[in-house]
């Protein structure tokens, strides 16, 4: 079980995530501190280190949309969050299953921030308010690279089995 | 079953004698771009070879391209270094399509593509951009993917696990009104089919309109598709494509066009009647709060932005000068213009544009991206307000979450200019 650490709404853009100023910061272990910059509580929140790992970001409808920016994925993965969104836009979900940043996809979800939920494989349980959402299991050809641990294991191994 | 285009350009590409949306396919790659963040993307390259013995090598540099235009010239020692050190990645490595920051052969990313002749139709073209997505102007399959996804395909050749998008056939009808364009056009279908309304898929342009229009204008089209979540916008290639690779590319070889067939399976069909478009504002803070001109005309705006992947071509230029030639930027108003590419830059102080935009005050600034991505080169102060030719409007867009960001064609820019107000061009 962890805790909602944010709750938000539709249409969360990479600009939302991680603002375009910071974009010639580019290594995993330094995009974290710019995490939802301008959201400025929050970001001190994360900083602070004050949600534990596992905690859930919740996400409404095309969580993610925009750019292509891959540092929107590993500013999060550095936090150890989980996102929960009813829908996430196609490049930030890839990015995230590359990265190994987990998301689930969960299109029913009603959660609030400070819900508990329990993430099952196929649905998420709110303990808070005892409802349960059925989850959108990922693609097969999405699964492949999420079981190599990531897009740089996978792509790895294709190299090795080439020779 | 028939196919659609984005289905038989991958069909080819994954070397199948067809395929259907849903399939998973691992499509060859014709180009692979990136710009600077290319950085991160050499970071991964390097991280896949490790420990596997083998020598880091690119499986083609030739199809690779890097354009710097995101952060030109740099806006600090950060993006400076990491500039450096893709140079030297690039001489190391045999990469030839490379763009550095040059008032001849740079410019903006999508701007090069086109304009060198990079991007051919029935092409499978990848970027590190989500605006990637135009060059399917020019009947190619265009997609954005992120940097380490890029790094896989410089390994391989060939993206891995893509699956077969859904298609939407927009059917796009009328002569547009005077001063309505491609970007009116594009920015009404956004807000018609929602900031999500393509998600995973492919929208697929037809119709006479679309036919008549020049590539300048597809590229405006097929660039913003991503807005509505769009995988790939596409322009079946036609006679157009091949004017404008032969006339302004200088293509000399064979470009051979993949078409849709006539039994093709579309998701959705879209139809579009322009003839009574009015100019379209995409208003703060999504791509799909669009509203005809009318609704928000008298917005005061202290910045104007004319440039972009969207809207800097000569065409954006040239409508935009003759609006301003002999007037002069309101005052409380700042007015930059972004020639999207060094070589457009030239034909614009040939043809006058640039002096035209000078004399009425406006700051004309070099190629590249500029401030879309609130990086640097006009900023915004707090609590002020942009209209802007450029693509997106997020909160905190153009480098403050304080000040807001309305979206336009050059037309409408360029009569706000004037009057430092928005403004319908119609009304000149």
């Amino acid at each position: 079980m962890a805790k909602v650490i944010i709750a938000l709404g539709n249409d969360i853009s990479t600009d939302d995530i991680y603002p375009g100023r910071y974009m010639a910061t580019v290594l995993p272990t330094e995009t974290p501190q710019f995490a939802f910059a301008d959201r400025t509580d929050f970001n001190t929140r994360l900083k602070a280190r004050e949600f534990p790992a596992g905690s859930i970001i919740v996400g409404g409808e095309n969580f993610g949309c925009g750019s292509s920016r891959e540092q929107a994925c590993s500013t999060l993965k550095g936090y150890d969050v989980v996102v929960v969104a009813k829908s996430i836009s196609r490049i930030f979900l890839q990015n995230s299953i590359n990265l190994g940043l987990k998301v689930v996809l969960c299109p029913a979800l009603e959660a609030s921030e400070g819900d508990a939920l329990d993430i099952t494989d196929d649905t998420v349980i709110n303990r808070t308010t005892g409802k349960t959402f059925a989850q959108v299991q990922m693609p097969a050809a999405r699964k492949g690279i999420m079981d190599a641990g990531g897009l740089i294991p996978y792509t790895r191994a294709r190299l090795k089995a080439r020779g | 079953m028939g196919m659609t285009v984005a289905e038989k350009i991958l069909a080819r590409a994954a070397g199948l004698p067809a395929v259907a949306a849903g399939d998973v396919v691992e499509p060859r790659v014709d180009l692979a771009m990136s710009h600077e963040n290319a950085a991160l993307v050499i970071n991964q390259f390097l991280e896949v070879f490790e420990g596997t013995g083998l020598a880091p090598t690119i499986w083609d540099p030739s199809r690779i391209a890097i354009i710097f235009d995101h952060r030109v010239p740099a806006e600090s020692p950060k993006t400076a270094t990491n500039q450096k050190k893709i140079r030297e990645f690039v001489a190391a490595n045999g990469i030839t399509k490379f763009h550095d920051i040059r008032g001849d052969t740079g410019g903006i990313c999508h701007q090069i593509l086109p304009e060198y002749g990079y991007v051919r139709p029935g092409y499978v073209v990848v970027g590190t951009d989500s605006h990637t997505t135009t060059h399917g102007a020019l009947g190619a399959f265009s997609f954005g993917i992120g940097a380490t996804e890029m790094a896989s395909v410089w390994s391989l050749g060939y993206a891995v696990n893509i699956e077969v998008p859904e298609t939407i056939k927009v059917v796009v009808s009328g002569t547009m009104p005077p001063y309505v364009g491609a970007k009116d056009l594009i920015l009404h279908i956004i807000g018609t089919l929602t900031a999500q309304g393509a998600n995973y898929k492919v929208l697929e342009f037809h119709g006479e309109t679309i036919r008549r229009m020049s590539t300048s204008g597809r590229i405006a089209i097929c660039n913003m598709s991503v807005e509505a979540g769009a995988t790939s916008g596409i322009v079946p290639g036609d006679e157009e494509t091949v004017r404008y690779l032969r006339e302004v590319a200088g293509v000399t070889d064979d470009i051979p066009l993949t078409t849709p067939d006539a039994d093709a399976r579309y998701v959705r069909t879209v139809e579009v009647d322009v003839s009574k478009l009015e100019p379209q504002i995409a208003c703060p803070h999504m791509v799909d709060n669009v509203k005809p001109i009318s609704a928000v005309a008298g917005t005061k705006v202290q910045q104007i932005v004319i440039g972009s992947c969207t809207n800097g071509r000569l065409d954006d230029l040239e409508i935009a000068a003759g609006i301003l030639r002999g007037k002069k930027v309101a005052a409380g108003t700042r007015m930059l213009v972004f020639p999207a590419s060094g070589r457009i830059f030239a034909q614009a102080l040939a043809k006058g544009y640039v002096q035209d935009f000078m004399a009425a005050g406006a700051v004309v600034m070099n190629s590249g991206c500029g401030p879309c991505l609130g990086v640097h080169e006009g900023a915004l102060g707090d609590h002020e307000t942009a209209l802007s030719t450029t693509n997106r409007n997020f909160k905190g867009r153009m480098g403050n979450p304080k000040s807001e960001v309305f979206l336009c064609s050059p037309a409408v820019a360029a009569a706000s200019a004037i009057t430092g107000v928005i403004t319908d061009p119609r009304n000149n």
